[in-house]
This record gives structure tokens, sequence and C-alpha cells, in this order.
């Protein structure tokens, strides 16, 4: 027996396909519609600490050095070092491999450290890889672990596999929070996004995520409302609240902030939060602090003037 | 500068609307209208009038176009501004209609062309190879400054001496306008001539709202303060472009004659010399 028939899912796959389908057309024109919202001054002031507040920092590189993951954690625990007013970040997002090097630098400073794992990005390895891969990066520190899931079985329709990784996955991370990778630019279509955001959240994703930043397509608007969506169902019918985080291509403050209006427009208050809402994102940062720096200076701020990441 | 400026619109046959042109903003090879939505009107014709969130798109434009405009070969460079000049000659009718002298435009064309043969010799005259001594080859090579803000003066032939200077070493530029609708006019050459979209950059409006954002923008390297009339409003701009340490070139008292030689030094004046030393090899 398998362990989503143990939860009590004895048919996962007409649950799944029994979920409503998603107005493909409605989900881009209301996630156009909220994208014009203006958010102006004292407003935009506070959209942007807290946008600095949600970011997952992310290095996720074949070329990661020691010496550029600790730059970065220094910059996720003070981004403004002209300003101390500013806020760290959420997290910072590394390659298992640079774990210890990022727990050192982030020792004490509040700010989370999460490890990619499960073979990232393509999924493609075997369970037992993965697991393994999981429980190192816990045991190196890692306190968030993004996952992804096996899109070839999920494209399948071989439900049950992804759900069941998912769990053993969950497991394997005892304390540790879990994301789940639902690489939403594969799965081809917005039904197919809300069905593995479900499956995920059945199988104990703490997360969902939208994406691992290394396909063309990578977090929009729509797929993140259709993701906001379900978590909001999901609180409903199952009273836990599961955290939403878009990943990939979100480079400007602009973007950062058309997704706090979506945040607020569709689940409310509760997921504005760094615990609920998170930004994967790397040069986002700095076009943060640049419109930062604008607000407090009264002039524009350049590039010139902040770090290289 | 032309006295009065007449409309270009031809009044139309009978029983035909005229088709009336809006002159609109350059910026990044397009011609959008003001964020703001804003116009003005000029001797009957409808100007955008920018607003400081366009200055802001005008430089991130400029930015974007920059590195590859100083990377292209100085050759390549003369070649486009030489394309400029044969496309002004083109539309000679179209900038005596909006009252430029026929004079003033042989002028402006021949002084793209001019400004086009400096391209690969200005290396050659500003920099050069330096005695030293020690066992190195020492070189000054002249780089442009990056992205230069221009308060231009409103005549064409004033326009065009504060814009070819400062491109044809690689720098790229914000413009901002006064006699907008030869600014426009010439804005169309710019997009015809193989110019690359963003290297120039044209805002019509009123540059005392506009200026102030550019000379306190952080992205933005020099600020030619040729077309500012008032000495106050150039004195306080030069105050916040020091904030970032930009060069500053300065109004000339009584405006400078645009038809004399204009020398090597609008060229200079947006140049940074980089200096390298070379092992000599034994």
């Amino acid at each position: 027996m398998t362990v989503a028939a143990t939860a009590g899912l004895s048919d996962l796959r007409s649950f799944l396909h029994g979920l409503p389908g998603v107005d493909h057309v409605g989900v881009e024109a209301r996630a156009a519609a909220l994208a014009t919202r203006s958010i102006k001054a004292d407003s935009k002031a506070k959209a942007i600490d807290l946008a600095i507040r949600m970011i997952d920092l992310t290095t996720l590189e074949g070329a990661d050095t020691p010496g550029k993951v600790r730059a970065l954690c220094a910059k996720a625990r003070r981004p403004d070092p002209a300003d101390p007013s500013c806020p760290p970040v959420a997290a910072i997002c590394v390659y298992p491999a640079m774990v210890p090097v990022a727990a050192a630098a982030l020792a004490g400073s509040g700010v989370h450290l999460a490890s990619v794992a499960t073979a990232f990005p393509s999924g493609q390895a075997p369970l037992e890889v993965k697991l393994a891969d999981t429980r190192e990066a816990v045991a190196a520190g890692a306190g968030e672990i993004d996952m992804v899931i096996s899109r070839g079985a999920f494209l399948a329709g071989d439900y049950t596999r992804v759900f069941d990784e998912i769990t053993a996955v969950k497991d394997a991370c005892g304390g540790a929070h879990l994301k789940v990778i639902l690489e939403t630019g594969e799965l081809g279509t917005y039904d197919n996004i809300r069905r593995a955001s479900w499956l995920a959240m059945l199988a104990g994703a703490d997360f969902i995520k939208t994406s691992t930043g290394k396909v063309a397509v990578n977090a929009t608007l729509p797929i993140t409302l259709v993701m906001l969506e379900a978590v909001r169902d999901f609180r409903e019918r199952h009273g836990r609240i599961i955290g939403v985080k878009p990943a990939g291509g979100i480079k400007t403050t602009k973007d950062a902030i058309k997704y706090l209006v979506l945040i607020n427009e569709t689940v409310g208050d509760d997921w504005l939060h760094p615990d609920r809402f998170r930004l994967g994102a790397s040069s986002l940062l700095n076009d943060l602090l640049m419109q930062r720096t604008k607000l407090t200076t009264g002039h524009y701020a350049g590039p010139d003037y902040f770090t290289l990441d | 500068m032309p006295k009065s400026v007449k409309s270009v619109t031809v009044s139309p046959e009978p029983g035909r609307l005229s088709v009336r042109k809006t002159y609109k903003l350059y910026i990044g090879g397009k011609f959008p209208r003001s964020e703001s939505g804003r116009t003005y009107l000029v001797d009957g014709d409808n100007v955008a009038l920018a607003s400081r969130k366009d200055a802001r798109d005008a430089v991130l434009a400029a930015r974007a176009a920059q590195p590859k405009w100083a990377g292209a070969t100085a050759y390549n460079r003369g070649q486009v501004l030489y394309r400029i000049a044969e496309m002004i000659e083109a539309r000679r009718a179209e900038f005596t209609a909006l009252g430029v002298p026929g004079a003033e435009v042989s002028a402006v064309v021949d002084r793209w062309v001019w400004y086009a043969g400096w391209s690969d010799k200005i290396a050659q005259v500003a920099g050069g190879a330096n005695p030293v001594a020690g066992p190195f080859f020492n070189i000054s090579a002249p780089e442009p400054t990056g992205v230069v803000a221009v308060v231009a003066p409103a005549s064409l032939l004033g326009l065009v001496s504060v814009i070819a200077p400062a491109i044809v070493t690689g720098n790229t530029v914000v413009v901002l306008a006064a006699g907008p609708q030869v600014a426009v006019t010439l804005a169309e050459v710019l997009a015809t001539s193989d110019v690359p979209g963003g290297v120039v950059n044209l805002l019509t409006g009123r540059y005392a709202e506009t200026a102030p954002w550019l000379a306190g923008h952080d992205d933005v390297n020099a600020l030619d303060l040729t077309g500012v009339d008032h000495p106050d409003l150039a004195a306080e701009l030069e105050r916040a472009a020091a904030g970032t340490l930009k060069r500053v070139i300065r109004p000339v008292t009584g405006g400078p004659d645009f038809t004399a030689d204009p020398g090597l030094r609008p060229m200079t004046a947006l140049l940074e010399t980089k200096t390298v030393w070379h092992p000599k090899g034994y």
C-alpha cells in the first residue's frame, strides 16, 4: 500500500483531476489587472523593506566558490552597508556543497539557510540519491530544503510516485522546512500547476515554489496567482497555512511589488510575511536597494554604487 | 535660431482630413509619449512634455546602449555618423520647412561629417605613447566617460554641436532639447541612420523640471549645461552633479558661437584617459 493511500487518499488521481479547471484567460487578465496597481511614497517604502525581508538570496551556479558564498552571506546580513535601517533578507539559498560555508558565515545572524537538494535542477536521480542529498544538506546546517519534484513522473501521470517522493524527502528533512519546486515552466498548463500544488501540499510541503530558475519560463504573475489560490483553498479545507515562493525572473522592484499586491488581493495579510512568502532572486536585491536609496536620498541611484554579485 | 517656427502640416485636399504629427520623445530607439501623458503646444503642434520618469527611463536606455556603442570600432562609429549626415541632407526640405535656414542645414551636415572623420583619429591626438624611465611601454588612451546628460541649445546647429562630440567617442547621451519640432525631426533622422537605439535619447519639455533629476542621478557620468540660460540654475545643477563627481561642461556666457571651428575641446571634455604600463620583452 502506498503512502498516498495510507494518508487517506485512496484515489489521488481522481481527486487531482476533480479539482476545478483554471480559467486560462481569466487568471491572466486578473494578474494583469492587479499588476497595474500603483504603490507610492510611504506604502512603497514599506513594500520595498518587506520585499527585502522576503528575499531568498540565491546563488546556484557551477562556478560558485566559498568566497562568493561568503560575500553573498555578508550582503544577506546587511544588504546596504551604508544604511543600518535596511533589514536583512530572509534566507540564503545555495547548493548543498556550499552549505557548510554559508552556515559558518550566517551563524547568529537570524538569516535562514536554504539548500536545494534532490538532484536539483532536473530531479532525474534515484530516490536514494535524493534522500542522501537531502540528509547531507540538513546535517551540514541547512534549515530549509528546496526540493524538485520528478516532472517526468508527474507528466506521465504517476502522481503516487511524486507524492511518495515528497513524503520521503519530508521525512529526511527532519526539522528542516521543505519547499517543493513544481518547475511550473515544464508543467505545460495552469491545470497541471493547480494539481501539482495540491499534490505537494497534501504530501507535506511547507512551501510550494514555482521554479528552479534554470528553464526558459520561470515565475510569472498568473502562475503565482494559481498557486496562491491553491494555498488559500488548502487552508480552508485542511486548516494548514502553506507558503509560496516564486523564483526566477523577478528582477525589478516593480515586479516584486506586483507580487505583494497579488498576495494582498488573493490570500490576504496572513501571507504578507517572510514565513509565508519568499522571493527567490539574486539581482532583485540590488534594484530594491537602489529604489530604497532613491526614496531616502531624493535622487536616482546607480548600479555603480552597489556590489556586483 | 529661427524666428518663427512654421508647422510642416500642409492644408488637406478638399474632402480629406489632415494627418498631423505628434512630436514624441525618443528613448531607446523608440518614440514613446511621455509616461506622464502630458503634452504642450508649440506653434500649434502637440509636443510630448517629458517628466522625471522619462528622464530616468532615458538614462536606463543610455546605460544599456553604452558598452556596445563604446565597444564598436571607431571606424564603425564614424560610418554611422557619416550616415547621419547623409540622412539630414535627404531631409533638408523638412528642416527648412520648420524654419531652419538652408545655410544652417548645410553647416549641420558639414559638422556631422567633420566629427565622423574624428572617430578614428581622436585617440592618436588625445592619447599616445609616453616616454618613461624603465623597460616599459607606457600608453595613454582616451576612453568615453559614459552616459552624458545634455541640456541642449535651441538651434539645430547648436543641438548637433553638443550631441556629435559626445557620441563620436563612444558616450551615450540623454538630451533635453529646446526647439522641440527641430529636435524630434533630428531624432527621426537618427532613428533611420543605423544609430543603435539608446545611444541618443531625446526629451522635449521644460529642462528646468527634468535637468535636476539628471544632475543628481548616480548613473549619469557627465553633465553638459551648454543650453542652460539661467546662471543660478546652472550653479544649482553643478552642485547637484558634485555628489557623484560628474564632469560638468559649464554654459558660456553670451552663448557660444556654433558657427566657429569647435576644436577638440567638446570631444576631449567627455573623455577619460586610461594609462597602461606594459613590460617590454627582451
